[in-house]
């Protein structure tokens, strides 16, 4: 379906853009007057007449077929009284019977026949699928060849119709902020609607309780945050006082002492530590870190768990060690030369230059710098789902297991979500709490690195 | 005198300042090459657990194609031949394998063989119809256990009771040993398979296509829809507000935690819009959302640095302003926003708490091959892999992690290279 | 008094809130050269970028007063913006040729706005502009190669080239020679007098020996003042106003 369909559009591109173009030449040599616009303005003209509705059902049917398909086949399906059946299985073991007629053996008839059923539509879907495409793309191509005439201008309308399309794409980005928002706070107030904000943002009970039985209700459960904001807080101090240290001190190495060949080969290893995908880093701590903070825990006599903030925390301020550097760097080179000039000029050696003139002159570019390394260390997510744990602890004690924010929203989305239930939706609530943090911190620090970019320019 | 104090004093302040300058340049090289060896420690790490998930164990298996067994005859079609009874074959080759073994006995050796034998024998039966109600030796994959032992990954000086085998299965694995009827070979599943819950037979070709699918998609939404934004923003747009409010947004975007683009692609795209859960079209858009504020920023980039002398050339032979940004300035942006694109992929590559959310975390045991099938991705796979408490997963997601470095590399080593070759120097 | 290609009255420039030019008011000749002179600074640029609209590119820039072209206005919002470009052609001072070949980069102007049915048209345009701008028996055996990598000097003749392979009447050159060596600018005024017989031409020139040289007609700005016009030889020998004489013998510049 996909290589035909793409064959159809293609032969649809194709065939109206030479019509588009012959159809002008030949209107404008009928009345004898040259036509306004390039031929190939008309052409493009009779293009998007003919591609973009037909793109719009395209996708449309693209997305929703399969959807509407099972919906039929669910519905109509003869379910025997008394059987228990889970929808999702069922759909794939009637897709599978579908697919491959020899898994028939063995199945209910009901299955059988729903997979006949399937089948059927799905034949159904495409044929129409087909012909409306084809039907889409003809009255489109029909309506853009009236206006072929050699006193419309096409170039302004086609230039007017681009104008459009990017305005669309430039407003993707505020459509997106616009769904993260309104999902988020959608499904928040839900959440707040069954537990009560003040108890969700200073309670310390985290007991996120799922109903077993009927009658039960989640809201049984309690829901403050406090242990998981308080881990998440760990984590990030743990993180931010390994990466501190070695950024900072990587970059100003880097920024006043390397040579440029050092500099060169420096750089880019530190950008392959900033490109490593998180789950690589999780790996890592997971295997490597997460064993020997618990065998030093020991051997200092302190009862490590397998997964601690410790280890979370040490891997994840390895990730933000390139972030740190290469901002801080960023900023330490921004200091006027001048001033490095004026130090050294009075006879001040360079690690005093470093550290009574450019780090304080550098200073809140890198507070800033740390600041988004902070937003970032809280955003975090998989280094703290394989090596952190889930247990909600309140705890300052970094060889404990701790719980994040970013953990309990994948914890409470793996596996069955209910919409209905505030175990699911706490996800949502929690997410709303690190949009608007994180959001917080980088507005701040965009605005302290901005201020400072404005004082040396 | 007192000038000879002061002198003295300098001179000792000097050397004393001196040092301290070295040991201030030292703690930032000591820092430096911290960071680089934890770099090292880390590739290593992943090496040396992973390496080994190359290679298989495969067991000598003697084979008894009976007819009788089979149910099948010299002459039956390739259909019947389909329907053959293969797993009558394979048990009695098992009851076979060592002689004199006792009903309890042929349990413990049936542990020995992966799940896949029954396959396996199938598969080598297809492949020479000839060796009917012949006697065949052929190698067959071991099961994980005794792949991990031999591997050296899984100890034998733990207690029976901690062991996944038991002694008399030990005894069995070192007698095959003894007897060559064992050995290691190059790990075709692996690369051939999708997630199995059996480790020996599981492989990353499921995932990598989810992941080459989703990246298709990541691709098809985010490179247009970035152009258009940045030439729309770098170009035409007027500057008022709603400008500076769409850019703002962008780079506010940029910085947003990926897991809530995963609950905007819950939210958003699977309740509201109903897409399909787990599917790399989902997956896609979603990761496509997050990375447009990164393929922008180094679209607008590119075309920022095309001189606007070239757009004026354009403009003064009489073209309008859309002709000469789309014939002259955009042509000329586009090795630039290609690398800048390559790079949000990579980003998006690795990116697994959004793909978890929207459900890309389902278990998946075949090869999806479309945008719209359930899918698995291979960073999820690794996390898949890294919980789950067999060892011989253990081996498994570090070769993973290989598997999607290496692509990580590739991806850049492109990037880099149309940068070198096509990008322009004014 | 006749024949009045381009008539300027009390243009007024202004970026935001800095005015650039006052009240510029003057009567351009069809198939003469007139020449901009001033001190850098002075707003000579701005008017030139004025007559093709091409200060529309500076969104601070607001331009007022009222400016003909054969009897037409063009500081209007109904303007044709396009059509006057074609009509008017523009030199820069640093050759902009784009990165595409030689053939292509004055292939361009003659495409985009339909002046050819046909191949051969289109290189007949291409070759004949070549020649006009002296170029063609230099290049004629390598139009495929790129114009980015022609000498400055025949760099700016692609420019001409291209400027003139839309036909325009008017040429506007914006310090055509400034980034180039005295035997191309040589040439290159060699051209503009050649050029002259079928094109009304604007030279902006720091150089005063380069506006002698090529021009009938010359214009004198001082901060964004016209100061002086008139034929090119009084005003070099006997000028009226003061300041010109002191520009011209070099007091200041």
């Amino acid at each position: 379906m996909f290589f035909w369909s793409l064959v159809l559009i293609a032969v649809g591109i194709f065939s109206s853009f030479i019509y588009g173009r012959s159809r002008i030449k030949l209107n404008s040599k009928k009345q004898g007057t040259k036509s306004k616009s390039l031929p190939t303005y008309y052409a493009q003209y009779v293009l998007m007449w003919c591609l973009f509705p037909a793109l719009i059902v395209y996708f449309s049917w693209a997305i929703f077929q399969e959807q509407i398909i099972q919906n039929i086949v669910i519905s109509n399906f003869e379910f025997i009284e008394g059987a228990v059946y889970n929808e999702g299985l069922l759909l794939a073991e009637i897709r599978n019977v579908a697919n491959n007629p020899s898994f028939a053996d063995g199945k209910s008839i009901e299955i059988i026949n729903a997979a006949s059923h399937y089948s059927s539509l799905r034949q159904i879907s495409q044929i129409s699928f087909y012909t409306s495409i084809i039907i889409i793309m003809l009255l489109g191509a029909l309506y853009a060849s009236q206006k072929l005439k050699p006193e419309f201008h096409a170039q302004h309308t086609i230039e007017r119709y681009i104008q459009y399309i990017l305005i669309f794409c430039s407003s993707v980005a505020i459509f997106t902020t616009i769904g993260i928002v309104f999902s988020l706070i959608f499904e928040s107030l839900r959440f707040f609607a069954e537990v009560s904000i003040f108890e969700f943002l200073f309670s310390t009970e985290w007991y996120p309780f799922i109903p077993i039985r009927e009658g039960q209700t989640a809201a049984e459960g309690s829901f403050g945050a406090v242990p998981i904001f308080a881990g998440t807080f760990l984590v990030m101090v743990v993180a931010m006082c390994v990466a501190v240290p070695l950024g900072l001190l990587t970059a100003i190495y880097l920024a006043e002492y390397a040579s440029q060949r050092v500099r060169k080969t420096v750089k880019p290893l530190l950008e392959i530590l900033a490109g490593i995908p998180t789950i690589v880093y999780g790996f890592f701590a997971f295997v490597s870190v997460a064993p020997f903070v618990k065998a030093f825990g020991q051997s200092i006599g302190i009862d490590a768990s397998p997964t601690s903030a410790l280890a979370a925390g040490m891997v994840m301020g390895v990730m933000i060690i390139p972030f740190i550097s290469s901002l801080s760097d960023d900023v330490i080179n921004s200091v006027p030369q001048s001033l490095r000039e004026a130090s050294l000029g009075i006879g001040a050696n360079k690690a005093e230059t470093i550290k009574k003139v450019i780090l304080p002159a550098a200073l809140p570019g890198i507070v800033g710098a740390f600041l988004l390394a902070i937003s970032r260390a809280i955003g975090e997510t998989m280094i703290v789902v394989v090596a952190a744990g889930t247990a909600p602890n309140l705890t300052g004690n970094p060889f404990e297991n701790v719980t994040t924010v970013t953990v309990q929203i994948v914890v409470a989305l793996i596996g069955d979500q209910e919409f209905d239930n505030p175990r699911t939706l706490s996800a949502f609530a929690l997410g709303l709490v690190l949009f608007v943090i994180t959001l917080f911190l980088n507005i701040i620090a965009l605005q302290i690195v901005k201020r400072y970019r404005e004082r040396y320019e | 005198m007192n000038n000879s104090v002061a002198k003295e004093k300098i001179v000792s302040l000097r050397k004393k300042r001196s040092l301290e300058d070295m040991r201030f340049k030292y703690y930032g090289f000591t820092a430096m090459c911290l960071s680089l060896a934890v770099l090292v420690f880390l590739l290593y790490t992943i090496f040396s657990k992973g390496y080994t998930a190359f290679q298989k164990t495969i067991v000598l298996l003697e084979v008894d194609y009976n007819q009788e067994v089979l149910k099948l005859t010299p002459d039956s079609s390739d259909e019947e031949m389909e329907k053959g009874k293969f797993f009558r074959v394979k048990k009695q080759a098992i009851e076979n394998f060592f002689p004199d073994l006792s009903k309890s006995d042929i349990k413990l050796v049936k542990k020995l063989f992966s799940i896949n034998v029954d396959n396996e024998i199938k598969d080598y039966f297809l492949d020479n119809p000839e060796v009917i109600n012949t006697k065949q030796q052929i190698w067959v994959t071991a099961h994980s256990d005794v792949d991990q032992l031999l591997k050296g990954n899984s100890r034998r000086d733990v207690p029976e009771d901690r062991r996944k085998l038991n002694d008399i299965q030990l005894s069995y694995v070192d007698q095959l040993v003894e007897e060559n009827r064992v050995k290691q070979v190059f790990n075709n599943f692996f690369f051939t398979k999708a997630d199995s819950r059996h480790p020996e037979i599981a492989g990353v070709a499921g995932s990598f296509m989810g992941s080459l699918f989703t990246l298709f998609t990541v691709f098809i939404l985010s490179f247009p829809i970035a152009i258009g934004a940045s030439v729309y923003l770098e170009e035409f747009a007027p500057k008022n507000r709603i400008t500076e409010l769409i850019e703002v947004n962008i780079s506010n975007l940029a910085a947003v935690p990926s897991i809530v683009f995963g609950l905007l692609g819950l939210g958003v795209l699977l309740n509201v819009f109903g897409l399909p859960r787990s599917t790399p079209l989902v997956g896609g858009s979603v990761l496509a959302l997050m990375t447009l504020p990164t393929i922008i920023i180094a679209c607008r980039a590119s075309l920022k640095a095309v001189p606007p002398s070239i757009k004026e050339g354009a403009l003064a032979v009489g073209a309008t302003k859309t002709q000469a940004v789309f014939h002259h300035v955009v042509p000329l942006a586009l090795p630039g926003t290609l690398t800048g694109t390559i790079i949000g992929l990579a980003q998006a590559l690795g990116e697994t708490a959004p793909l978890i959310m929207i459900g890309m975390i389902a278990f998946i045991p075949n090869i999806p091959t479309g945008l719209t099938e359930p899918s698995a991705a291979l960073p999820v796979q690794i996390y898949l892999w890294v919980e789950s408490a067999e060892r011989g997963f253990q081996e498994k997601s570090a070769a993973a992690i290989m598997v999607i470095l290496i692509f990580l590399f590739m991806m850049n080593a492109i990037a880099v290279f149309l940068r070198n070759r096509f990008e322009r120097k004014w | 008094m006749s024949n009045s290609k381009i008539l300027a009255n009390s243009v007024d420039v202004y970026y935001g809130s800095k005015q650039a030019l006052f009240g510029i008011s003057m009567d351009i000749k069809e198939k003469e050269v007139t020449a901009l002179i001033g001190p850098s600074g002075c707003g000579k640029s701005t008017f030139l970028r004025c007559i093709n609209r091409m200060n529309d590119l500076i969104e601070i820039c607001k331009v007022s007063g009222s400016i003909k072209v054969d009897n037409e206005e063009i500081i209007s919002d109904k303007t044709d913006v396009v059509s006057l470009r074609s009509k008017i052609g523009m030199v820069f001072q640093k050759p902009n040729p784009f990165p595409k070949s030689i053939f292509d980069n004055v292939a361009y102007g003659p495409t985009i706005h339909g002046l050819v049915d046909s191949k051969n048209d289109l290189e007949e345009i291409v070759h004949s502009s070549l020649k006009k701008a002296g170029l063609f028996d230099e290049v004629k055996d390598r139009l495929n190669e790129p114009g980015t990598s022609l000498s400055g000097g025949q760099q700016q003749r692609l420019c001409i080239a291209r400027a003139i392979a839309v036909n325009p009447e008017i040429i506007l050159m914006d310090e055509p020679c400034s980034a180039l060596d005295p035997i191309a600018t040589a040439i290159i005024e060699e051209l503009i007098d050649e050029l002259r017989l079928n094109y009304t031409i604007i030279i902006v020139t720091h150089s005063m020996q380069q506006a002698a040289r090529v021009s009938q007609k010359t214009c004198f700005f001082h901060l964004g003042e016209l100061i002086e016009t008139g034929e090119t030889n009084k005003i070099f020998t006997n000028p009226d106003n003061t300041k010109t004489q002191d520009y011209i013998t070099g007091r200041f510049g």
